[in-house]
């Protein structure tokens, strides 16, 4: 079979609302930011945070998708897991802000067959942003995060970006920084 | 979708994409990362991903010339072509989504503040799903340029963006297809961005008199090739 270069990149730029988060036009989307039916399996959560560019200010037009497992560690084809579909996406407000209604994920397979601390995918799409931007999110109270082998390789100074804190009972915080002071750690995946 | 026994994600294939810090293009220079990515092994979370199959696709979405009252203006086109991987595999049943400016170069989006009037017959948003071989066909208007301030007197070319999941987390890709012979294209600091010159026209659709219906529609072509190989894991060190 021919080998094929992969198509390139481009932004999502300012005016993709209307298609792919659409709720504010009265459309079905095909996901929103609610990840977790009543059925799904762990812990019921908030993740809240807000999206900031190089100068702080906040990015009203940006999108935030997240692909997560279940709170028993299972991604959405595993048999018998039909009430999570595992992902979700929210368009940040005025603000900046966006928030998910999901399930705090279990601990899933590492590289090495080593459990990975609970995590969350996320990827980051806005105006400006010519690539999907890909991070993670992890948990403050997870003693797993001290032997995770991705966090690992993050550089100490920084994963702190990576980690999600309780703000109130069953809502974490969690901002994503594009640029400058604190810049989120971002994957290449 | 579940893990693809096999899949293999070569990290060279990346170098087709455009650099996030890219100062032509005025949004990014807030915005765009200014530290070095961190390379991911790749584990469950980025070779699993979500599906989306033939039942997140109402009859008609692929259809965005349909729904309203009346018939939009502007010239009526077919876009066609497969989704592929980079051996040419087809990617089969994978969701698509598209949106579009109309006709006269504006979006229904609330923030779209362009001085061209909005078609009350023309909404731009349409879904379809690929079939078994990776095919897809949309019916549509021919989108129009429009400016954008990035600098003086900056137009876009017309573009269709496009949106796919593909079968993992890593096969994401938001992108936008363009029109042959469009001169706006070598002003573009977008499709600019993209440095490698081979790369940057697969974004450019082909005219293709195959595709278009007699007393119809224009056809255009654009296949979109998602990253993935049939390498077995053995023979990349990446693959978790
Ligand atoms: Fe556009």
């Amino acid at each position: 079979m021919a080998e094929r270069g992969i198509t390139p990149s481009q932004t999502v730029g300012p005016f993709f609302a209307y298609c792919l988060t659409p709720e504010a036009y009265d459309a079905r989307g095909i996901a929103g930011n609610e990840i977790a039916g009543p059925d799904a399996a762990g812990q019921r959560i908030h993740i809240e945070g807000r999206v900031l560019d190089g100068a702080g200010e906040p990015v009203p037009d940006a999108m935030v998708e997240i692909w997560q497992a279940d709170g028993e560690g299972r991604y959405p084809e595993a048999p018998g897991n039909a009430a999570f579909r595992g992902f979700g996406r929210a368009e940040t407000d005025v603000d900046g802000r966006f928030v998910f209604v999901t399930v705090k994920p279990g601990p899933v397979p590492g590289p090495d067959g080593a459990p990975q601390a609970p995590h969350i995918g996320v990827s980051v799409f806005a105006r400006g942003l010519l690539n999907r931007l890909a991070t993670r999110i992890y948990f403050a109270d997870e003693p797993a995060n001290e032997g995770d082998p991705v966090l690992a390789l993050v550089p100490a100074d920084r994963r702190e970006t990576l980690i999600a804190r309780a703000v109130s009972q069953g809502v974490y915080g969690y901002d994503v920084r594009l640029q400058g002071e604190g810049e989120t750690v971002f994957f290449e995946i | 979708m579940s893990q693809t026994p096999g899949r293999a994600y070569p990290r060279e294939s990346l170098a087709a994409h455009p650099p996030n810090d890219a100062p032509a293009y005025a949004s990014t220079r807030l915005r765009a990362p200014r530290r070095p990515l961190v390379i991911l092994p790749h584990t469950l979370t980025e070779l699993t991903g979500p599906a989306y199959g033939h039942d997140s696709v109402a009859e008609g979405e692929n259809d965005l010339t349909l729904g309203h009252a009346g018939a939009p203006l502007g010239e009526r086109i077919i876009v066609t072509g497969r989704v592929l991987d980079e051996d040419g595999r087809p990617v089969p049943h994978t969701l698509l989504e598209i949106w579009q400016a109309n006709a006269a170069g504006r979006y229904i989006h609330v923030n779209d503040r362009h001085d061209a009037p909005i078609d009350p017959n023309f909404t731009g948003a349409g879904r379809v799903v690929t079939d078994a071989s990776g095919g897809y066909a949309f019916t549509t208007i021919k989108p129009g340029a429009y400016p954008w301030r990035n600098h003086h007197n900056a137009w876009r070319p017309a573009h269709i963006h496009f949106s796919l999941f593909g079968p993992s987390f890593v096969t994401r890709l938001v992108t936008q297809m363009y029109f042959p012979g469009d001169p706006l294209l070598g002003l573009d600091p977008i499709w600019q961005s993209i440095p490698d010159a081979r790369a940057r026209e697969r974004l450019v659709s082909s005219f293709d008199i195959e595709t278009t219906k007699p007393e119809w529609a224009l056809g255009y072509r654009f296949d979109i090739v998602l990253r993935g190989r049939g390498a077995t894991p053995m023979e990349d060190p990446h693959h978790g």
